[in-house]
């Protein structure tokens, strides 16, 4: 059980007004508030042991860099990752598929290789790999979704001897989906082939074990796990990661370096070029621990509960439309009213202090699945409940009725 | 009338809503009640970018004048852009050039506007400047 009460208190931000209203915050899926744990983690390394860690020998940096690497293991606790070795930090999801696809592709890619990425990917999951596959003259293929948001389950018929990683979300940004990646992960290694998993929509809702899942990469943003902003990680397998070149290079990573010859620094250090953004990381930790404190099991049960309340409601609606109804959902419900555009909705929903997303969600192949111009997406999180979507549904009844439908 | 005095028109029409709802509802009904864009002319070149939904500006001139159409997927980003062509529409591309644009803060369409939305309306002024400026050319 939870004590929702004293969760809530635990999010100053939630006690803003906008527009002289109560803030009802259900674009989550955009980046998560913080509690003030997380506030006051970052507030107390600037304030109490600011220093560059992994460098100094004074106390200060010692000890910076010690909770700096007890943030890690933390992390790695909670997806289960054999060593902390196996965790970058990096400064989100895009940079870590960013790094992967320089890193990992250029080593590993070559002509007439091909990648596999799902039709419902976020573009920081789907333009790297077509990048790379120009940069290699690789082939880029997708697996293709149905109406309902479900990913093709005969998916390994796409998979052949040339198919080097198939990339997919743990769970859809703009559907909600959460995707069979045990599965898909089990049918890809079966044909010897690599598997990376976006973890930026799960990470903060279900239960993720990199272990278990028996994933090859995992990544996902520390915003948006009640985390700062310009945190993330990057999982990989230790075998995979050391047979890696670095990506960027300079400052700790680096083992020797003469005007003839560089060498660098093992994992994990190796792929964290320059000075990290140890303020963060630490304050990453942070929101993982309580994220901890909850339990991320309390945590998935509660948000199951409020999605299913949500799609209820929102389906009471007659002019609206949901998109994305696989039977496993996670979190979020993105959809459209009859006859109107998303941003209409997303404007007037603002006004009556209902803070949502509408657009595309930086999923562009799934509005083109649909051959639509965006949706409207209420996103959850743990602070949520069932009063905001009943605020939610009274002000899509209001604003029906103001647009005459 | 001078673009001046539709301006003012426009605010006198607006100051009677104290509710925000009111207000956008009145936008709603203007953009319902501008006629459609033949489709002729929704076209990439008049499509205004920086918007999240579409809209599109057409522009003649007509006797020394700019006559401007306007459309939009969004009802109330077309109920923007048919103030904006009620403003501008049928005016001299020096008058336009002139025209002072304090009128969208009275209305309190910047301030009241999401960020974006905002952007979409700026957007939307800068084009009718630019016709304006196009047609002052010729
Ligand atoms: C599924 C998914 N992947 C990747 C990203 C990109 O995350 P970030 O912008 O934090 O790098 C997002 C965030 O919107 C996402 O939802």
């Amino acid at each position: 059980m939870i004590d929702i009460e004293k969760i809530r208190k635990d999010f100053p931000i939630l006690n803003e007004k906008v527009y002289g209203k109560s803030l009802v915050y259900l674009d989550n899926g955009a980046t998560t508030q913080k509690p003030q744990q997380v506030i006051d983690a970052i507030c107390e390394c600037y304030a109490h042991y600011n220093s560059n860690i992994h460098r100094g020998v004074h106390f200060l940096s010692n000890k910076a860099t010690d909770i700096h690497e007890k943030s890690r293991e933390t992390i790695r606790e909670f997806i289960n990752a054999d060593s902390s070795e196996e965790l970058i930090f990096t400064a989100g999801t895009t940079e870590s598929i960013n790094l992967l696809a320089y890193s990992w592709g250029d080593f590993c890619v070559e002509e007439g290789d091909e990648i596999l990425v799902s039709e419902m990917e976020h573009h920081s999951n789907l333009v790297p790999w077509q990048l790379l596959c120009e940069r290699k003259g690789a082939k880029f293929k997708y697996i293709p979704f149905d109406d309902n948001g479900v990913l093709s389950s005969d998916f390994d018929s796409l998979i052949n001897e040339k198919t080097k990683l198939v990339c997919v979300n743990h769970v859809s940004n703009a559907l909600g989906t959460i995707n069979p990646i045990k599965d898909i992960i089990e049918k890809a290694h079966a044909k010897g082939v690599k598997v990376l998993v976006d973890a930026a929509q799960s990470i903060q809702h279900i239960k993720v074990d990199v272990k278990d899942l028996d994933c090859d990469f995992l990544v996902f943003s520390g915003h948006k796990i009640y985390g700062p902003t310009g945190t993330g990680i990057l999982y990989g397998k230790k075998d995979l990661l050391n047979a890696m070149s670095p990506w960027q290079s300079g400052g700790e990573m680096i083992e020797t370096v003469s005007l003839d010859k560089t060498t660098f620094n093992v994992l994990p250090f190796k792929f964290e070029a320059g000075t990290p953004n140890y303020v963060g990381n630490i304050a990453l930790g942070r929101a993982i621990e309580y994220v901890n404190e909850i339990g991320i099991d309390n945590i998935e049960k509660y948000e199951a509960d409020l999605l299913k309340y949500a799609h209820e409601k929102l389906s009471s609606i007659p002019s609206l439309k949901i998109y994305g109804n696989a039977e496993n959902k996670a979190s979020l419900i993105s959809f459209l009213i009859e006859g109107t555009h998303p941003y209409d909705i997303g404007t007037l929903l603002d006004r009556m202090g209902i803070a949502v997303r509408t657009g595309t969600h930086c999923a562009e192949t799934v509005m083109q699945h649909f051959d639509i111009p965006g949706t409207i997406r209420a996103s959850f999180a743990i602070y949520n409940t069932k009063k905001d979507i009943d605020d939610l549904y009274e002000g899509l009844l209001k604003i029906t009725k103001m647009l005459g439908l | 009338m001078t673009i001046q005095e539709k301006q003012q028109d426009i605010i006198d029409e607006f100051s009677v809503f104290d509710d925000w709802m009111d207000k956008y509802s009145y936008i709603i009904e203007l953009g319902a009640e501008m006629p459609a864009l033949d489709s002729k002319y929704q076209t990439e070149d008049n499509l205004i970018k920086g918007c999240q939904s579409k809209v599109w500006f057409h522009a003649d001139y007509i006797d020394g004048k700019i006559v401007f159409e306007a459309d939009s997927d969004a009802i109330i980003t077309k109920g923007i852009a048919a103030i904006l062509v009620r403003v501008f529409s049928n005016e001299t591309p020096k008058d336009i050039i002139d025209a002072d644009l304090d009128f969208i803060d009275v209305l309190g369409l910047k301030q009241h506007l999401s960020p974006t939305r905002s952007n979409g309306l700026l957007s939307m002024l800068k084009q009718v400047k630019i016709y304006a400026l196009a047609f002052s050319n010729k």
